[in-house]
């Protein structure tokens, strides 16, 4: 077996970076920081490619499954205690785990990071801050490469919060705009809310496993034995503690790839610059929540129980109600959020799906993944096309926009083929995936298949009045305008559109699987017509009401009037949970705990220094000074003393 | 020479001792306090050269102490007295509530 050795490079390598430049970027590397970055990544997707190369190609497969190889373990701490029966005590581990799917997401990740850093030289060129935000991206690359080889589910936290903090710096990269600093909070806020349920996940998972290691974990569930009986039986609230644990660990997973409820910090991220946009909140950290579900899918699946319904209810809906409201927004950007969350959706009911039908060889499996494969090249051009035409035109809002087909013919291409990619139009990638998500709802669930159904119509229509708002629709009024952008910015969006376009042609179930064992991949033209007439009626209803300037998107929403407004203010959401905290929280917990404290807890403290401060000035004047006082208290000491002993002696007084 | 008890002796040297105490404590004028310590020492003393005429008359060990005192006495007189001195110098004042810089 040939040695991985080098794979820890792969994250090192921009920790290296954000080191580099985060100490000394602002000083040295004033202009080099961009090459710098984008160097260092290079030779991490390098070696990420030669990684999957290896992998899948040379020795991932042993008798035709692909196995997990774990080629670095270090134990760091290790606990002697109890693990319900064990010999030895859980550790914790600094492991790499490579498998199917952290091969594929490390490939995804240094990949999108590099067009992102290249992009992002044009795109950021003169910005105050630039080694800063290279320093950032470096970080977040790092942490992120980190969270996808993480062997073990401890570690996969640490780099879980490490991400949000990139997430969190870059969204507040404007630091000097009030909005994006609320919305970095605001982001920072609720995925910790979420991670805390995460981590109480995780911590029921390890009390009654035994183990935090991923392959341990699965091989002692999947071979049950009376150690683990527990975890299925011992129930709370009238639910086993597994599909608590797993429940716990899906909020973690759904807060941070923004699934209803949880999803109202990802339109706010898009305040940070519209690259790490495109990174973060569109191809890799958004989807850890995806990649987190799966990589935990044979426990799920052992479970069938609470934890994978949850995980297809709140995926559908999710989907669902996320494109409902990008038909509505006007800020692209904010369009783009929405859609990410419609596709998480997608990503997300399809590992539900997938636990059901144990005969359909776990289709759905594959199927998230593929799709989260083929989103992350799609998404991360559209945002990076918008991020183009926003350097353009310096507005976010579609009416600034339109007719810009002329004026950026690149651009425009790409961003057109990543539509029809999103859309789900053959023979660009996303109709592949999003076909087997489809094809997997039907097979096991056809309630949520009807949704996806719904959903992907919405997708195509909303995708093309973006497209039809940013680039046709009105003659464009950009004046004094600058070309399209540097050649930094134009070559990540081909390669990226080439990938979009192709991504769909690799046999990807002969890769990805959850067993290992590689799916034969049954394409059936005769279930494609229904999406695919979906799709093309969205992009027909959107030519119709987009393509040119009318007043007919305007009667329309006139009409639906109180559910186009309800949309539009994205039903609500962020104001019931302003309504919640402020109102509820605040008033009903809050107030009562501060009085509490201000009162009782304080009060205590403040009368025992009362009393104190009142006891010694009652007794401060004995230490007077006066030396004549000092000796009548020694004298009247002695005299007693002398009293004392004298009724003692004359046994008046008995001890 | 013997009609005077011890007890009348005791009596007197008590009354002494009590006497300076009490000066010692209440007087604020230095010299005073210096003559209160006196009047102490006198009525130990006295309870020495008594004790040792009426308990031991062979000894002379009551006696050899009393001089010591006196002599004793004396030296403690010259350094009070040098001490006031300085005082008054510095303070244009013998009282001893006004030396007080030192307090709290």
């Amino acid at each position: 077996m040939p040695s991985y050795s080098y794979i820890s490079l792969i994250p090192l390598l921009p920790l290296a970076g954000f080191v580099i430049l985060g100490l000394f970027g602002r000083k040295y590397f004033k202009n080099a920081s961009g090459i710098i970055g984008t160097g260092l990544l290079l030779i991490s997707t390098v070696l990420a490619l030669y990684t999957g190369y290896q992998y899948f190609f040379i020795d991932g497969k042993a008798d035709d499954v692909y196995r997990s190889i774990m080629p670095l373990k270090y134990t760091w701490l290790q606990f002697n205690g109890h693990g319900a029966g064990q010999d030895t005590g859980v550790s914790i581990d600094m492991s790499v785990i490579l498998d199917p799917i952290s091969v594929m997401m490390i490939i995804v990740v240094t990949f999108v990071s590099l067009m992102v850093h290249v992009f992002s030289l044009g795109y950021m060129k003169g910005e105050e801050r630039f080694p800063t935000y290279y320093a950032f991206l470096s970080l977040f690359t790092f942490s992120m490469l980190g969270l996808v080889l993480s062997g073990n589910l401890l570690q996969i936290f640490i780099f879980w919060e490490l991400v949000g903090v990139s997430s969190y710096l870059l969204i507040g990269y404007y630091f000097d705009r009030p909005s994006a600093v609320a919305a970095s909070k605001k982001a920072f806020v609720v995925t910790r809310l979420a991670d805390l349920a995460f981590l109480i996940g995780i911590l029921i998972l390890a009390f009654y496993s035994g183990t935090l290691d991923f392959i341990t974990l699965t091989d002692r569930l999947t071979s049950p034995t009376a150690e683990l009986f527990s975890i299925t039986t011992q129930s709370f609230l009238g639910v086993t503690m597994l599909s608590w644990a797993l429940s716990l660990i899906f909020i973690g997973g759904a807060g941070k790839s923004a699934m209803f409820p949880l999803h109202i910090w990802l339109p706010d991220a898009m305040e940070g610059p519209t690259p790490v946009s495109a990174l973060i909140h569109a191809a890799t950290m958004v989807v850890a929540g995806v990649y987190l579900v799966a990589r935990l899918f044979p426990v799920y699946d052992f479970a069938i129980s609470a934890g994978l319904d949850l995980v297809t209810y709140i995926g559908a809906f999710s989907a669902l109600l996320a494109a409902v409201i990008a038909c509505t927004q006007t800020d692209i950007k904010r369009v783009l959020a929405y859609s990410t969350m419609s596709q998480i959706g997608f990503m997300m009911f399809a590992l539900g799906v997938s636990g059901y039908g144990r005969m359909e060889e776990q289709l759905g499996y594959t199927a998230s993944m593929f799709h989260l494969f083929t989103h992350a090249f799609f998404k991360s051009l559209l945002f990076l096309g918008a991020g183009a035409v926003i350097h353009m035109v310096h507005s976010n809002e579609m009416k600034d926009m339109g007719g810009l087909r002329k004026l950026m013919p690149i651009t425009h291409i790409c961003f057109l083929i990543a539509c029809l990619a999103i859309a789900g139009i053959p023979p660009y990638s996303g109709f592949f995936s999003k076909e087997e998500i489809l094809l997997a709802a039907f097979n096991n669930n056809k309630f949520v298949y009807a949704i996806g159904l719904v959903t992907s119509a919405l997708t195509a229509f909303y995708m093309f009045r973006l497209y039809f708002s940013i680039f046709w629709a009105r003659e464009p009024h950009v004046h004094g305008h600058h070309g399209e952008g540097t050649m930094s910015m134009k070559i990540p969006l081909i390669i990226l559109a080439v990938c979009s376009a192709l991504a769909g042609f690799v046999p990807f179930g002969k890769f990805v699987t959850a067993n290992g064992v590689p799916l034969e991949p049954h394409f059936n033209i005769i279930f494609a017509i229904a999406p695919v007439a979906l799709a093309v009626l969205g992009i027909w209803a959107a030519t119709v009401l987009y393509k040119t300037e009318n007043n007919r998107p305007a009667a329309i929403a006139s009409s639906l009037g109180g559910l186009y407004r309800a949309a539009y203010k994205k039903f609500y959401i962020d104001e019931i949970y302003l309504f919640i905290t402020k109102k509820v929280i605040f008033n009903l917990v809050g107030r009562p705990a501060a009085w509490i404290d201000r009162h009782i807890v304080d009060g205590f403290m403040n009368m025992l220094a009362a009393v104190t401060a009142r006891t010694a000035e009652a007794i401060k004047g004995l230490q007077s000074g006066k030396v004549q006082s000092y000796a009548f208290y020694f004298f009247i000491g002695v005299a007693g003393l002398a009293v004392f002993f004298v009724l003692w002696y004359s046994n008046l007084v008995v001890l | 020479m013997n009609d005077i008890p011890l007890g009348h002796i005791l009596a007197l040297s008590t009354a002494l001792f009590f006497i300076g105490m009490y000066g010692l404590f209440t007087r604020r004028n230095m010299i005073t306090i210096l003559m209160s310590v006196e009047l102490i020492l006198n009525s130990v003393n006295i309870n020495f050269v008594a004790f040792n005429k009426y308990l031991y008359p062979d000894k002379l060990g009551g006696v050899f102490f009393s001089v010591f005192i006196i002599t004793i006495a004396a030296a403690e007189a010259a350094v009070a007295i040098a001490i006031i001195i300085n005082l008054y110098r510095s303070h244009q004042s013998i009282d001893v509530e006004d030396a007080g810089e030192m307090k709290f």
